[in-house]
């Protein structure tokens, strides 16, 4: 979590400092989510996410220098700076991005999780501890959206191995969660589907997991899926660009009150499971990894220009048969961008 | 073609156990247009999956499925319906190779029957391949006869890119011999129909046949027009077309999507940028009219390229 925040605090002083681009949306708040359930899966389980996924990145093992570098735009980036601050991606961490329209990713993820049950039913290929699972991140606004509702069918009709996770932190860029749905208690269209539906409280680290513990185990027994409404909060506004007017002063404090992080700082302590000190250490580690990926990302090189058309085609014989009879492919200069197309 | 595009079902999830299909009554049904009759019973209700009403949403499914490692056949019962897929389609089959840095690949086939057939009224007579041609990482190609149906869809289902594969209504019954013999067929290739040298005639899926028929009677007129179907409708085979104009210095395309923006508009493009020398004529291109396809049989008969029409073009650029 500190280091989902801490990173979250960095990008925006890069993005003032004119080293990050275009839309970038913090998770500064809302760790409690991401660290609660990703910190449960296993390598071969799947993340899918929305638009606020640097954090799930974080949480799901890829290096803070892989996405710093992705946020600078720089080819060293997870996604060879193609894809940036909404579309983080990452094969070996089974992350399957980062998406920019809300609700697209909630389908992929219903895919992953019917691939893992084809893995098990067809290929015959099963895992010592069960299903593979997928957990769909994505916020309230993302609740009154078609795919939701229908990927929500799908999945209890054939008892996929996915987590819906709700990240409700009640606001939708401007829109108030309370003005855009009509019945504001997202858990409850878990049963309308014939799913568990639970809500837990989102800025909370060991809720989140207990919660997320039982949905995932009952995920990978191949007993469907659950949907969990997490109430959370973020604290900055929608992105870097939102001016944040909307919502009310005593509503931000509310929440800040509730700071996930110092909440289970004051647990520890108070548990005796470890002392200021030690925290201090962490704490102090955590501020060098972040450092280390922004001197990473700043000594990185930008793209070349040869770089362009690489990843157009998982096969590049799709780009078509040229007047000579040969594949375009074929001529270095049309890789490199410079022959024309 | 319905049971060559079946026995290349067959074949393909014979071979492959990661191949499979998604789409609605392909399962229990057998497909509404009979390309999947028995395959259930065959492989099973997993691999060929009876989905409900939610295009967009198992369009999406079968990305993350193929970005998992299957690679899924993705049916559109009518062609048409996929525009409510359009959001999957376009960001992520098109887009994720090229966003996630290449990491991930999206071997998936999205297939279905488009264009006029009889008197189906405007939202059932369709033509995709135009709205869909911008999308950049897609490949596209239409079939035309029992045997590139077979050889397109094989080749579709082993490519590493997702590609969208556009068959026809009316041309589900073609009957034809095709080979016992394993075969494919390129999906980057254009198909030489009838070799000629006076004018090279560009065209695909069912226009094809009426391009045929116009060719009779241009034949019998004393006209000797060469046809190239040219199957692939993105990425364009440049080659066989060029290679054509280079003989004839004369072309003209006939297409059944509207005349703004189709396929027809984008060939021209390509063909006065790499071969403007070589023509004697302008290009020239029948489409079908911009308009949303009637129900009344004179006028939908009237909304797409007739073979009277295409004897006169080409009695029109020979001149």
């Amino acid at each position: 979590m500190v280091l989902g925040r801490n990173f979250e605090d960095m990008c925006a002083q890069m993005y003032y400092r004119g080293k990050m681009f275009g839309f970038v949306h913090l998770y500064n708040g809302q760790e409690a989510v991401s660290t609660g359930f990703i910190k449960l899966l296993n390598q071969p389980d799947c993340v899918v996410s929305t638009y606020r996924d640097h954090v799930h990145a974080l949480s799901k093992g890829v290096p803070a220098r892989s996405v710093m570098a992705e946020l600078f735009g720089k080819a060293t980036g997870c996604c060879r700076g193609q894809g940036g601050s909404m579309h983080m991606f990452s094969e070996p961490h089974n992350l399957l991005g980062g998406f920019a329209f809300i609700g697209e990713g909630i389908p992929v993820a219903t895919g992953a999780a019917f691939a893992a049950k084809y893995r098990h039913e067809v290929l015959k290929q099963s895992g010592p501890d069960g299903l593979d699972v997928t957990l769909a991140f994505f916020g309230d606004g993302t609740c009154n959206n078609g795919q939701f509702f229908e990927c929500l069918n799908m999945a209890q009709l054939w008892k996929l191995p996915i987590v819906f996770v709700v990240e409700n932190n009640l606001w939708a860029i401007g829109m108030s969660h309370l003005r855009a749905t009509s019945d504001p208690e997202i858990w409850k269209k878990g049963p309308a589907f014939g799913m568990p539906g639970v809500h837990v409280d989102g800025m909370d680290v060991l809720k989140v997991r207990e919660v997320a513990k039982e949905a995932i185990d009952r995920a990978r027994r191949g007993e469907g899926p659950t949907l969990v409404e997490c109430e959370t909060y973020r604290f900055r506004g929608h992105s870097l660009a939102d001016p944040d007017e909307l919502r009310r002063p005593d509503e931000k404090s509310h929440y800040a009150a509730r700071d996930p992080i110092t909440s289970l700082k004051k647990y520890i302590i108070e548990q005796n499971l470890a002392s200021e000190a030690e925290l201090k250490s962490i704490e102090k580690k955590i501020d060098d990894v972040v450092e280390e990926a922004v001197e990473f990302a700043d000594a990185s090189p930008l793209p070349p220009r040869s770089q362009l058309l690489e990843n157009v085609f998982a096969d590049p014989k799709g780009f078509g048969i040229g007047p000579d009879g040969k594949y375009r492919c074929e001529d270095p200069k049309f890789t490199q961008g410079t022959a024309q197309v | 073609m319905f049971e060559a595009l079946r026995e290349a079902m067959i074949e393909e999830m014979t071979l492959d156990p990661t191949v499979c299909m998604i789409g609605e009554d392909v399962g229990d049904y057998g497909g509404s247009y009979k390309v999947s009759k028995g395959l259930a019973e065959m492989f099973g209700d997993l691999r060929v999956l009876d989905t409900p009403i939610a295009e967009n949403s198992f369009t999406g499914m079968g990305v993350g499925a193929a970005m998992k490692g299957l690679r899924p056949v993705v049916e559109g019962m009518n062609m048409g319906f996929l525009l409510l897929a359009y959001n999957q389609i376009s960001n992520n089959c098109g887009m994720l190779h090229y966003t996630s840095g290449g990491q991930f690949k999206i071997p998936i086939v999205i297939r279905g029957p488009g264009g006029v057939g009889r008197q189906l009224g405007a939202e059932h007579s369709q033509r995709l391949e135009s709205y869909f041609q911008s999308i950049p990482g897609l490949q596209m190609v239409a079939c035309s006869t029992p045997y590139n149906a077979k050889g397109l869809l094989k080749a579709a289902i082993r490519s590493e890119n997702p590609v969208v594969v556009f068959e026809h209504v009316l041309l589900y019954n073609l009957k034809e011999k095709i080979p016992d013999e394993e075969y494919i067929c390129c999906l980057e290739e254009a198909e030489m129909v009838r070799p000629g040298s006076q004018v090279t005639i560009l065209t695909y899926s069912r226009m094809r046949y009426h391009v045929m028929q116009a060719a009779k009677t241009l034949v019998n007129k004393g006209y000797d027009p060469e046809v190239i179907d040219i199957r692939s409708l993105k990425p364009f085979d440049l080659h066989t077309i060029g290679k054509s104009i280079k003989k004839t210095h004369r072309v003209l395309v006939v297409e059944e999507c509207m005349r703004t923006g189709g396929i027809g508009a984008s060939l021209r493009s390509a063909i006065i940028d790499n071969f403007w020398d070589d023509l004697d004529a302008p290009p020239t291109c029948l489409s079908s009219q911009d308009v949303p396809t009637p129900y009344a049989a004179t006028l939908e008969d009237a909304t797409v390229v007739q073979p009277a029409q295409i004897v006169a073009a080409v009695e029109q650029i020979c001149q």
